[in-house]
């Protein structure tokens, strides 16, 4: 049996492999087969994770994580886990090819996923300009005009980035102000090719083959109108990734994992939970590193603890 | 059996005109779940070269296939069977979903 298994390969990951591997846990990381690195992996420059003043590419600080994570003997599965039995001393975590694994403590790490906006055109005209990914798509939209929807850091950051490539962006939000930080929003408030289509969402898309046009329709008062654009990118925030544990661990009204306080501690013993898919607020690298931190400690003296009363159990029956 | 590069000039022959499904990943080095999903389909084309081959086109390089084929979203893989596109799937996925996807060509 393991001391530790880690689901998840983002900063939380990581980063409690990290520590847990320092403290010679020998941990065993669950990284996943096609989206190890997790959300980080689709960005391209990170400028507010500390350590990095001319900022970094979200893939290479990924691949730094990782090394570290490594280098104090992290052993890496890049494989899905299928299915976890988290209850009972002795916990079990499957995989689609390499096995089980069965460990005395888990830390669930498996971040988000990309909101959709649930229309059907989504699904339909999804990979026909349809995208949540603006790093690897916007290169397909040159000289194109697209819609961004959404109103936070990652719309204005698509946003922003996207008009290296396409000749006009506009953003779609459902308000009339942004969530997004400031200095986000000054830098696409100040891009001549960005406009802002406030207090509108989207109901529907147009195209068979291609995305041809948005239909867009006024939170104020419900007019609809259309918009001619070749491509749509979509982010409008994450939901916490949890459907491995349903069931098992209880959820917060938000939809994460609900833990103890300021502590990774889950409904069950010896279950930890870390990074987005426990935060419903913050949501950045460095909340998630430390987030990692606190699981991998937790799960230190959990260990501890439970050592303890094995050695007094032993010297009471000796 | 495992993948191989092909390119504008190639493309004729080397799919368009191919005795088996081939089934051509559309990729750039700037995309990480490209990068995720490439060393799975090496796997397919070792596994399952008797049944299909596996190619690689590099949008990049090649943008005129990237155009002619509609690609809006990498990584896409698209299946020619006698120089037609047979099927269509978007995005990085696991092993055992790509296998499912390609089931009627490697079943």
């Amino acid at each position: 049996m393991r001391n530790l298994v880690i689901i998840g390969s983002g900063p939380a990951g990581y980063t409690a492999a990290i520590y847990a591997a320092r403290a010679n846990l020998e941990p065993v990381l669950i990284a996943s087969s096609v989206e190890a690195g997790g959300e980080l992996m689709n960005t391209t420059e990170v400028e507010n994770f500390p350590g990095f003043p001319e900022g970094v590419q979200g893939p290479e600080l990924m691949m730094k994580l990782e090394e570290q994570a490594r280098r104090f003997g992290t052993e890496i599965i890049l494989d899905d886990v299928t299915e976890v039995s988290l209850d009972g001393d002795v916990k079990t975590v499957k995989t689609s090819y390499s096995g089980d694994y069965e460990a005395a403590t888990v830390i669930v790490a498996t971040g988000s996923a990309y909101r959709k906006i649930g229309i059907e055109d989504e699904e339909r005209l999804s990979g026909r300009g349809v995208s949540w990914c603006a790093t690897c798509d916007g290169f397909f939209f040159k000289g194109k005009t697209i819609a961004v929807v959404g109103g936070g850091d990652s719309a204005m950051e698509e946003a922003t980035f996207l008009t290296r490539f396409a000749e006009k962006v506009y953003v779609v939000h459902r308000r009339d102000s942004l969530r997004a930080s400031k200095i986000m929003q000054d830098r696409a408030f100040d891009n001549d090719k960005i406009e802002f289509v406030w207090n509108n969402e989207v109901v529907g898309i147009t195209g068979e083959s291609a995305v041809e046009a948005l239909t867009l329709r006024s939170t104020v008062d419900g007019t609809e109108s259309e918009l001619a654009v070749g491509g749509l990118f979509v982010a409008i925030g994450n939901d916490p990734r949890t459907h491995l544990v349903h069931g098992q661990l209880e959820l917060t009204s938000d939809g994460t994992i609900a833990v103890d306080g300021r502590s990774s501690r889950t409904n069950l013993a010896g279950v930890f939970g870390a990074g987005d898919v426990i935060d419903p607020q913050y949501r950045q690298a460095v909340t998630a590193a430390a987030s990692g931190t606190v699981a991998a400690l937790d799960a230190e003296h959990y260990l501890a603890e439970r050592a303890g009363e094995d050695s007094r159990l032993l010297r009471a029956q000796s | 059996m495992s993948t191989r590069d092909v390119t504008t000039q190639t493309f004729q022959s080397d799919v368009l005109e191919a005795s088996k499904p081939v089934v051509v990943d559309f990729w750039a080095a700037w995309c990480g779940p490209c990068r995720m999903v490439s060393p799975i389909l090496d796997q397919i084309a070792d596994e399952h070269g008797d049944k299909l081959e596996v190619v690689k086109v590099n949008v990049d390089e090649n943008p005129q296939l990237a155009a002619q084929y509609q690609i809006t979203s990498i990584p896409a893989l698209k299946v020619f069977q006698g120089g037609e596109v047979v099927q269509s799937i978007i995005g990085a996925k696991p092993k055992a979903a790509l296998e499912a996807d390609l089931a009627a060509f490697i079943g």
